[in-house]
Parts: C-alpha cells; sequence; structure tokens
C-alpha cells in the first residue's frame, strides 16, 4: 500500500511565501482543497494505489467543484435565476495508449474507492504496490481576482444587465428587443498524479452577453456583443454594460442596411480580435497532438514544413492575464508555457497532453483539458494568438481592389483530416477600390487550413485580443477558449455569399 | 448546436462559438451522452425519456419517487407558489479502440435533482446531485432565496391540475438488454466495425477509431400540481471513422454510426465499419466547383440538417424571442407543396418520443407543415401565453426553464426513388455533408460549407469539396421541387433526400 506525505506541505503553498501566496484562502470551498482535512494525503495515496492495483503506466485524480450563477434577462424582465453546484472526481488509468475511466460525484471516500476500481480495470500488467508520497506543485498566478462575480449580490447582477438593456435602447428607435445575460462561476480544480504531484487551482470566470434585434419597415435583424474572462467586476471598467448594449445595437442596425455579400474567391481583410476564430480552425485544431498521433491530421508529419506565408507566427499562450482561455494548470497538473506553433510560417509543434507527449517524447505538456470531472482530457487550445506584424491596417484595406472586409462572426467549424475549415461571418463590408463600402449580409467563409494561410500577404501591426466569448467543442466537450490577432489580407479566400458578380 | 447529441461518433470536427447563457451544468440524466459531434439529430437525447418499462431496476425507481416526493413536500412547507422537480439516474458505458487496440473503457453512474421553483410570480431554477435528504432541503431553501432576484412574470405559472396528463402510453423505449453490455462485448463490437472499415479497401490509411457506447436512464417528473411521471429509457450506438489519404497529401474522413433505443435495431458492426470507408474513399480527390446558381439535391443525412435549421425557427421561444424568420408567417406558405412535416412524439422506440412533455402535459401529434403551409408553432405553456396561443405539450426536459422543443420532427417521404432526384440536371451538386454555423434564424439567411458531387447529365461524376452553398431558407424550401422515399427513423429529426431547385453555389 502507498504511504502517504506531510499534509502540512501543502497547505503550506496556499497561504505561505511564494506563488501560491496569491491564492486566496477565504476564496477556497471545495471540500476538496488543501487544509481543509476532508481529503487528505493518506486517503489521495490509497486512492492512486487502488487505481493502479492492476498495473498502468500512471494514474491521475481530478477533484472539481464548480459553483455557477446565471440571470437572464428578456426584453428588460428577468425571466429566471439559475446556479448550482457541482462536484465530483475523475480517476483516470492510463496504460500506453489506453485508458480507463470512471468518476464519482461526490467525495464520499466509498465511492471515491469504487471509482478508482472501475478505472483500473483498463490495466492488464498486473500491479506492483508503488508507494506515493504527495507533495504540491506551485502553481502560477495569472488571473488573481479580489472579488469574484458569482458572489456579486443578485441584485447587482441584475443592475449591470438593466444598464445594457437600457444603453442598447437608447441607440435607435429601430431597436425592438433587448435581451441580456450574464454567467458567472467559481470553480476550484485539485490534480493529483501517481508521481505524488498535487496541484490546486481556482478559476474565476465571467461571461456577459447582450443581444439586439432592430426592425424598420421591411426588416428585422439581430446583433450581439459579449465578453468576460477570468475576471472579476474589475471586468466592467475594461468593457462596460452600456459598451455591450450600444455594440449589439450597433450591429444589428448595420446589418438592417446589408446586402447580399458577394460569392466566389476574392481577397479577404480579417479584421484584428475576432478573426482569431481563423487561427483556432484553419491551425489549432489540427495542431493538436492527439490527430497528430493518430495520423488523422491533415498537419500530420509536418514539422518543420512551411505551412503558412513568412511572417505568419502563431501561439497558444495560457498565459495572458484573466482572459477566457487561460489556465494556471492543466487539467492534468501540468503548468503550461507559450507554445509556439507556427513560427515564421514554418510548422514548429504540437500541443500536447500527457498522453501525446510521451508518444512523441516530448518532456513537457501542459494543453491536457477537460469539460468536467466527467470526461476524460485531451489536448485543447488555450489562447491561441497571431504575432502582430508591420503593416499600417488602414494600408491593408487600401491595397484591396475589389473584396470583403470581415468584422465579426458567430462561428466556425473544421473538418481536421482535409483542412477545410469554415467561419461564420455576422459583420462584413465590401470593399471597393481600397475602401469599406456597403455592409453585408452574413456569409460563410471556407478556406483550406495551409492553402489559405499561404495567401497572407500583409500582416498589421494592431494585435488585439478577442474579448472572452468563445467556447470550443471537441468529441463533445466544450472549453472555454481566447483568440487574437492583427488585421491581416488573405489574397485569396472563398466568400460563400449569395451575389453573383 | 451546443446540445446536439446523437450517438458517439468521434468526428474531428471541432468549433468555436460564442456561448449561450447556460448555468448550473450539474445536468442529472442529460449527462449520459453516448454522444459526440457527429450530430446525427439535434434531438437525439440517448437519455431515459418515457414510462418505465417492465421491471426496470424497481429498487432504484422507488428511490428516486420517494426523493421527489420528499422535493415537492419540502417546497410546499418552503412557501412556494409551485415548484417542479424531475430525479434522475443514469448508467453509462463508453469504449473506444483504434487500430485494433482498446483506447478507452469509461463507466459511470450519475444522479441528479433539478428543480424549478415560483415564489410571489419569481423563478429560479437550480440543480444538484446530492440526493440526500438534508441536502436536498438545503439546495431547496438555497433556490427558492435565488428566486428574490428574479422579477414577477404572470406567465410564469405551470399548468394546472387539469391541464396535466394523467395517463399516457407505453411507448417501448427501454431494452432491458442494454445495461447487459459490458465493456468486453462492447470492446469486440467496435474492434469488428473497424477493422471492416481498414479491410474494406487499400486506400483506408488510418482510423480515428470506433466506439460504442450505451446508456440507461431512469426519472421521475413530480410537481406541486400533484403531476407525478415517470420515464425510462435506453440508448446505444456504435460509430466508427475511417482516413484515406489523398495524392495531394490530403486526408479524407468518413463517419458512420448506427444507434438506437433497442440493441436489436442496431445495424451490424461490419455494415458500419463498410460505410465509413465508403464515406472516407468517396471523398478522394474532391476539388472545387466553379461558382454559380445550381440545382442541388441533399442526401438524407444533409437534408435532415437543413430540416434541423427548420425546427429551430417554429420553437416557441425562438418565434417570441423573433429568433426566427417564422415569427409572422403561421397559416402562410414557408415551402413547396412537396413538403408535410409533423411532430410525433408518440412513436415507439422513436428516439425522440416522450409520453408526456416536460411539464407533464399531454403530448400529440402534430402537423407542423401541411403541403407547405405552417399549420402550428411547437408551444410549451410560457411561449404560448406570450403569442398568446394554446401550449402544443412540447416542453422539453423537466425542472429547469421550460422551452419547446420537437419530439421526432419528420418531413414525409415522397414518391421520388433517390436516383430520380438527379433526372434533369445538367449542372449541379449532389450534398452529403455541410459544415459551420452559417444560418441566421433571425432573417433565415443560410450559408453553409459543403461536401458532395458534382452533377453531370443526371449522374454523379467527380467529387467536390471546399465550396459553400447560399441561399435564404425560405426561399430553399419553397425551391423543393422534388422529395424522396428513402425515409428512415434512426434518428429523432429525420428527412429524406430532397432536390431544391436552384442554391447559390461559391468555389473557384
Amino acid at each position: 500500500m502507498a504511504r502517504a506525505g506531510a499534509s502540512a506541505s501543502r497547505s503550506a503553498s496556499i497561504g505561505g511565501p511564494g506563488k501560491g501566496a496569491v491564492l486566496r484562502a477565504e476564496a477556497i470551498e471545495a471540500p476538496f482543497a488543501p487544509g481543509r482535512g476532508l481529503v487528505d494525503d493518506a486517503l489521495l495515496a490509497k486512492l492512486i494505489g487502488v487505481a493502479l492495483e492492476r498495473g498502468g503506466d500512471f494514474a491521475d485524480l481530478f477533484f472539481e467543484y464548480r459553483r455557477s450563477s446565471a440571470i437572464a434577462m428578456e426584453d428588460g424582465r428577468v425571466r429566471n435565476v439559475s446556479g448550482g453546484i457541482d462536484m465530483g472526481v475523475g480517476v483516470r488509468v492510463v496504460q500506453g495508449e489506453a485508458v480507463g475511466y470512471a468518476f464519482a460525484e461526490s467525495i464520499d471516500p466509498e465511492e471515491m474507492i469504487r471509482a478508482a476500481q472501475t478505472a483500473s480495470r483498463i490495466a492488464q500488467g498486473g500491479g506492483k504496490a508503488q508507494a506515493v508520497r504527495v507533495r504540491t506543485r506551485d502553481v502560477p498566478s495569472r488571473y488573481p481576482v479580489h472579488r469574484e462575480v458569482v458572489d456579486v449580490a443578485g441584485i447587482d447582477k441584475v443592475e449591470l444587465l438593466r444598464r445594457a438593456d437600457a444603453a442598447a435602447r437608447k441607440v435607435s428607435k429601430k431597436i425592438a428587443r433587448v435581451d441580456a445575460s450574464i454567467v458567472s462561476v467559481h470553480k476550484e480544480i485539485l490534480v493529483v498524479d501517481s508521481h505524488g504531484w498535487v496541484s490546486y487551482d481556482q478559476q474565476p470566470m465571467v461571461r456577459f452577453g447582450a443581444s439586439v434585434i432592430a426592425r424598420n419597415r421591411t426588416r428585422t435583424e439581430s446583433g450581439n456583443s459579449g465578453g468576460g474572462g477570468r475576471l472579476g467586476l474589475s471586468y466592467f471598467e475594461r468593457v462596460s454594460p452600456e459598451e455591450h448594449g450600444r455594440e449589439a445595437a450597433r450591429v444589428a442596425l448595420v446589418n438592417l442596411d446589408s446586402r447580399p455579400a458577394p460569392a466566389g474567391s476574392m481577397p479577404v481583410v480579417l479584421a484584428a480580435g475576432d478573426s482569431g476564430i481563423l487561427l483556432h480552425e484553419a491551425v489549432g485544431h489540427g495542431l493538436e497532438a492527439d490527430f497528430n498521433r493518430k495520423r488523422t491530421s491533415n498537419y500530420t508529419d509536418r514539422i518543420g514544413e512551411r505551412v503558412a506565408s513568412p511572417g505568419v507566427t502563431v501561439i497558444d499562450d495560457p498565459t495572458l492575464p484573466g482572459s477566457r482561455g487561460s489556465i494556471d494548470v492543466d487539467d492534468e497538473g501540468v503548468t503550461g508555457d507559450a507554445e509556439v506553433l507556427i513560427e515564421d510560417g514554418i510548422l514548429r509543434g504540437y500541443m500536447h497532453d500527457r498522453i501525446s507527449a510521451r508518444f512523441f517524447g516530448r518532456k513537457r505538456s501542459g494543453s491536457g483539458r477537460r469539460e468536467s470531472f466527467r470526461d476524460v482530457p485531451m489536448p485543447r487550445m488555450t489562447n491561441t494568438l497571431m504575432s502582430a506584424g508591420q503593416d499600417d491596417p488602414e494600408d491593408i484595406i487600401r491595397s484591396v481592389k475589389r473584396g470583403v472586409f470581415a468584422k465579426k462572426f458567430s462561428g466556425g467549424q473544421v473538418n481536421i483530416s482535409n483542412g477545410d475549415f469554415v467561419f461564420s461571418l455576422t459583420e462584413g463590408y465590401l470593399i471597393e477600390d481600397g475602401k469599406l463600402t456597403a455592409p453585408l449580409r452574413g456569409a460563410n467563409l471556407i478556406g483550406n487550413g495551409p492553402e489559405a494561410l499561404t495567401t497572407v500577404s500583409m500582416i498589421g501591426n494592431d494585435f488585439t485580443l478577442s474579448d472572452g466569448m468563445w467556447t470550443c467543442g471537441k468529441d463533445g466537450q466544450s472549453v472555454p477558449v481566447g483568440v487574437g490577432m492583427p488585421t491581416i489580407k488573405l489574397d485569396r479566400l472563398t466568400v460563400g455569399g449569395t451575389a453573383l458578380t | 448546436m451546443s446540445d446536439a447529441r446523437g450517438p458517439r461518433a468521434k468526428t474531428k470536427s471541432a468549433k468555436a462559438k460564442p456561448v449561450k447563457a447556460k448555468a448550473a451544468k450539474a445536468k442529472p440524466v442529460a449527462k449520459a451522452k453516448p454522444v459526440a459531434k457527429a450530430k446525427p439529430a439535434a434531438k437525439a437525447k440517448p437519455v431515459a425519456k418515457a414510462k418505465p418499462a417492465k421491471a426496470a431496476a424497481s429498487s432504484g425507481r422507488e428511490r428516486l419517487l420517494a426523493v421527489a416526493e420528499h422535493a415537492i413536500e419540502h417546497a410546499r412547507r418552503l412557501g412556494v407558489d409551485a415548484a417542479e422537480v424531475s430525479v434522475a439516474t443514469g448508467h453509462e458505458l463508453e469504449v473506444s479502440v483504434r487500430q485494433g487496440a482498446v483506447e478507452l473503457v469509461k463507466e459511470a453512474g450519475s444522479s441528479g435533482l433539478s428543480v424549478r421553483v415560483i415564489r410571489d410570480g419569481r423563478v429560479a431554477t437550480s440543480s444538484t446531485t446530492d440526493l440526500g435528504r438534508a441536502a436536498v432541503e438545503a439546495f431547496l431553501a438555497r433556490a427558492v432565496e435565488m428566486a428574490e432576484v428574479s422579477e414577477s412574470d404572470p406567465l410564469a405559472a405551470p399548468p394546472g391540475r387539469r391541464e396535466l396528463a394523467t395517463t399516457w402510453p407505453e411507448l417501448d423505449l427501454f431494452d432491458e438488454r442494454t445495461s447487459r453490455i459490458d465493456a468486453e462485448e462492447a470492446i469486440a463490437l467496435a474492434r469488428t466495425a473497424e477493422a471492416a472499415a481498414l479491410e474494406a479497401d487499400k486506400r483506408i490509411t488510418a482510423s480515428e477509431g470506433a466506439s460504442f457506447g450505451r446508456s440507461s436512464g431512469h426519472s421521475v417528473l413530480a410537481n406541486t400540481a400533484g403531476f407525478v411521471g415517470e420515464r425510462a429509457g435506453t440508448y446505444q450506438s456504435l460509430a466508427v471513422q475511417a482516413v484515406a489519404d489523398d495524392e495531394g497529401g490530403k486526408k479524407r474522413n468518413g463517419v458512420y454510426w448506427t444507434g438506437g433505443r433497442f440493441f436489436s435495431e442496431l445495424e451490424s458492426p461490419t455494415a458500419v465499419g463498410r460505410e465509413a470507408a465508403v464515406r472516407a474513399l468517396r471523398q478522394l480527390g474532391a476539388t472545387k466547383m466553379d461558382t454559380g446558381v445550381f440545382p442541388v439535391v441533399f442526401d438524407k443525412d444533409a437534408a435532415r440538417s437543413i430540416l434541423g435549421l427548420l425546427a429551430g425557427c417554429i420553437l416557441g421561444d425562438s418565434v417570441y424571442r423573433e429568433r426566427s424568420y417564422l415569427a409572422r408567417k403561421l397559416g402562410q406558405s414557408v415551402a413547396s407543396k412537396h413538403v408535410t412535416i409533423v411532430d410525433d412524439p408518440l412513436i415507439p422506440r422513436g428516439p425522440g418520443s416522450r409520453a408526456f412533455d416536460g411539464e407533464g402535459r399531454p403530448v400529440r401529434k402534430l402537423l407542423v407543415v401541411e403541403r407547405g403551409k405552417l399549420q402550428t408553432f411547437l408551444l410549451d405553456t410560457y411561449s404560448a401565453r406570450k403569442l398568446g396561443a394554446k401550449p402544443t405539450g412540447s416542453a422539453a426536459g423537466g425542472g429547469g426553464i421550460p422551452h419547446a422543443s420537437t419530439s421526432n420532427f419528420v418531413l414525409q417521404a415522397g414518391k421520388w426513388r433517390p436516383a430520380q432526384l438527379l433526372e434533369g440536371i445538367e449542372r449541379g451538386l449532389y450534398v452529403h455533408r455541410m459544415m459551420g454555423f452559417g444560418f441566421d434564424a433571425t432573417t433565415g439567411n443560410f450559408s453553409r460549407g459543403a461536401e458532395g458531387f458534382l452533377i453531370e447529365n443526371g449522374e454523379l461524376t467527380v467529387p467536390v469539396g471546399e465550396i459553400t452553398i447560399s441561399r435564404n431558407l425560405d426561399e430553399l424550401l419553397k425551391g423543393i421541387d422534388r422529395v424522396a422515399d428513402d425515409l428512415d427513423h434512426r434518428t429523432a429529426t429525420t428527412s429524406p433526400s430532397f432536390r431544391v431547385d436552384a442554391m447559390t453555389i461559391a468555389g473557384a
């Protein structure tokens, strides 16, 4: 049987000096949190021991506590207030590339042991009793929050919604309806691996959104604005509720005057910020190492090759302070740093979880993420960014004789195997003789990852991080992510409008 | 798109999109998602939704009933106007194999309680996984407290006693066989299916693997108006994804799955694997086609996806929130005369069947579109009141904010054989897969990525991809000029193949 180490070492990293000190002790709620004594080192060691009793290369425990709050305002009235607590632990046993997984929806020792036994059945080797000495890993603090939004009184959150609602309606008499919502989460995770490392993190989140309907005599159109991140109330000092209300109204009004988008292949200028969705789809997913380990990605075996124009540098960066996609530690207990995926157009690396890192002989992973304790981790993006270039954004638009300026998007999708990606334009303009002219109706843009990125011919000096509103889905699991990029020009991309020229 | 949960077929498509307001993720049984993103039907919830069948785990059922009844009693003591709870338990097994080796065995049970309370006309919802007596009481007290932040809404009251279902049919949604499938048998099924894909053709070079998932669940819906209804259901699915290498270095993937409430309804593993291979191979050498306006034939997978867009536009909350281009079109023509659509919750063994709705109302088969004319929206109590109409018994779920959903949403079969849809097309597009979210429900504008074949002189010729197809959905549905006879009930939302007279295709 395994033996436990000193539990004092764990609590020390919470309240004591060092990087752990910024975690707010008063924000600890999870019964499994270090120092609370409900899940002690002996129990952790025992669970790891049970998980590996039939063998296996390694095992981990993922404890999660998630308290959420959501308020939805419909047309000026709070229709519903919801919230709740979800807690449990997932147990994973890995042997080679095979994973055994089970979870318990409580931290009752018997239920956790049962989950560990279920997960252990994957292994066939016959177990060796491994002594696990539990030790704490220092994690950085990339999103210290003094007052989490989830703890703000309900009526104060309703007031934020009201401010967005009022601001949107004031923009124009054509604003027919406003909906707004605020979702906030306090999450704590504790990851324990079979080497004995324990990582604990608090992960706050807020997400605010406004959605507007505008109507004139002949048309009804919608506009949205949203944002947030791993931030507290201070988010609303960066972007006020009024700004979201006005922005949603602006987009809806622009769309009232929109005309059919063109159809066919043409130059496309992507605006800074939200266009980062292009990176996420065209590059990001294909560089998640699980697809490359399985040889099903379009980017398999292409490290060192040119996959984008010179000047294109793409990184995945979990360290951005307060960003929606940032993580102090991944859901396998590994602290990751910014990873260069593409450097000056050359493919440099993939994003790894522990399984793929071992497969590719990499020392370090850091991209293992999961939706909840009910799910297995896999390589995922955090904040996917393109570095700024030298060009003036206005020069970029001026350089296009006829094309499309793409500003806002509702989402995107990619087929990993053939590399085709789409993203859906919700605000765009025609470029004629270097000037923005008519607003365009929504349309899909479609391209192929490496092919599209080798048509990048200008890169702006105006890097912008998209406000935190993106959620990425893969194999049925959703995780929050961030994107960002400067204005860029693609010489050719297919625009899926209805207007033929 | 977020809860499009079909059988589990791991596609590699991954999406980013803005989130919608959704908290309290502790969805009880809805977590039994043997699912992924191949997204057959936005409705094929693998979750138990029907009257308990035969000998379904009686002790577990009694516990659910006891928890539900205690919760309702306690809510009454807390002085609510009304409360509704849904208590559920589920169990799931999921395995996957790749290149013959086991990649994942996941097995877990889950349980949960979700509640909607209304006090002084103010609504709150919450959920928990802790079904202990004391925990439930504390949880309910918090939910009632949360409602204080809400605003009083006279329309929010749940259905009255006389509006609730008192009897309901047995829909045969629970297969005793399902929970007896153990990991070993599941692995064998997945291995057989994957092997069939790999052996089908030398050009199949890789596999994302094969997976088998099964789930079973029981739930009880109860409210303070005296309704108590039990549901139970099972679902299982087998999926394969094969990959072929193109000469140009591109890879082509093909996904195929089979799923159903009863194990015996599943297609054979060999057939599933072979079809996945066919689907990967058919895209080899795909090129763009020219930009222009052409007739488009949608195979039944693609047609189902189009039908799903329409489904989203006839739901009560989309209509009153004006997130529907059909909001003001009741009684008007919304499709060609070849189009008749029903929503039928009462199909035995149907993936979307339900014997009563999420508020405890009786359900019935609804004629939604009759020869092109929009006859009804699908309404829960709240949206019906908002629109000044009668509820149609279409509420989904239970214990949350009620919203209307489709059950088995079916575009009726036409008279044409699928091959006859190609007749007379000189140059056109045959679509078998679409991608992207390019649909604006408020305006009906539609624009999505597509893959398929070029149609030349009435025949499928070369594979095409990396193109988009666009047209307003209203015009698209009115442009349907032939509907085929190849309807199946594999998914809750389902359509036969159909042909549209013209769409704009953007390609080279």
